[in-house]
């Protein structure tokens, strides 16, 4: 206990050594993966619409807010790898005599390419909007599914 | 390249509220962007609002103060894990000072894929109002 209070390190540095390199482990994996499919984890692209993908066993979700916007002006592909999404937001005109106090809310087109994780089964993507947000469940192709394996 | 008809949309991060009153529920708080215009008659508020659902928006005028209160619900699965993450979830608030007064019992309120709209019939000035200044 006496020499550690002299040494001015965080209790961190000075506790098991084996901890530290499971952290740093841990730390390389998390940078890896993010290299090894090509997406920024937890940073914004700084395309419109603002997108959030998961996954979970048996698909890749794509969900972006899109508050106001009809089924019908949005459009979405998906490739093996990647899904687009593109489409225009109308904010119609509220008449001749009005004065705004505030005029926050954007209207304008937009296009979004998503690179997806791993690959999917084109054929089998759907796509719901509810209350202003879209959601996308892509399942995955066989190949990229988790298979159980017996220990005989 | 072919003209363009409308601008693009440019990506916003979403606004944290900048000075969040006291909270009694866990969870981020945003500022939803609005549109607020007027008429002779009314005063429109246009509100987006993605993710939340009728029943899980507040909206509350006392005295001059305008609340609106919309709760969304995590939209992810228990068992999925992250790969991007550019927005968050939480609940929206907003909160604006009118300076008409409004027919509370004309109020309409609707919320369709994410907007809500809000209708302020403003009150007949007929009646002026009489203002008490208390000796203190």
């Amino acid at each position: 206990m006496f020499p550690k209070r002299f040494i001015d390190f965080p209790d961190w540095n000075v506790g098991n050594p084996f901890l530290d390199f499971e952290r740093m482990r841990r730390e390389m994996n998390r940078l890896s993966e993010g290299f090894r499919s090509g997406l920024p984890s937890f940073s914004n692209a700084g395309v419109f619409p603002l997108t959030n993908v998961s996954e979970d066993i048996n698909n890749y979700y794509v969900r972006a807010e899109l508050p106001g916007m009809n089924t019908e002006d949005i459009e979405i592909s998906a490739t093996d790898s990647s899904l687009s999404i593109s489409g225009q937001r109308i904010i119609p005109r509220e008449g001749d005599n009005v004065r705004y106090h505030r005029r926050e809310r954007e209207a304008g087109k937009f296009s979004r390419m998503i690179s997806l994780p791993g690959s999917v089964d084109t054929d089998k993507v759907e796509a719901s909007f509810m209350d202003g947000i879209l959601t996308i469940v892509l399942p995955k192709s066989e190949a990229m599914k988790p298979k159980q394996i017996e220990v005989k | 390249m072919t003209e363009m008809i409308s601008k693009e949309i440019q990506a916003r991060e979403k606004k944290d509220v900048a000075a969040a009153p006291e909270q009694t529920k866990p969870g981020l708080l945003f500022t939803p962007a609005v549109d607020i215009f007027e008429n002779d008659q009314e005063l429109t508020v246009v509100a987006d609002l993605p993710g939340v659902k009728p029943q899980n928006l507040e909206i509350d005028l006392r005295k001059n103060t305008l609340s609106i209160i919309g709760d969304v619900e995590t939209p992810e699965g228990p068992g999925e894990t992250d790969h991007i993450r550019e927005f968050r979830t939480g609940r929206f608030f907003r909160q604006f000072t009118l300076s008409e007064v409004i027919d509370q019992s004309k109020i309409e309120a609707s919320l369709k894929n994410g907007v809500l709209r809000l209708k302020l019939p403003k009150l007949e000035k007929a009646v002026p109002r009489k203002i008490m200044v208390q000796a203190g």
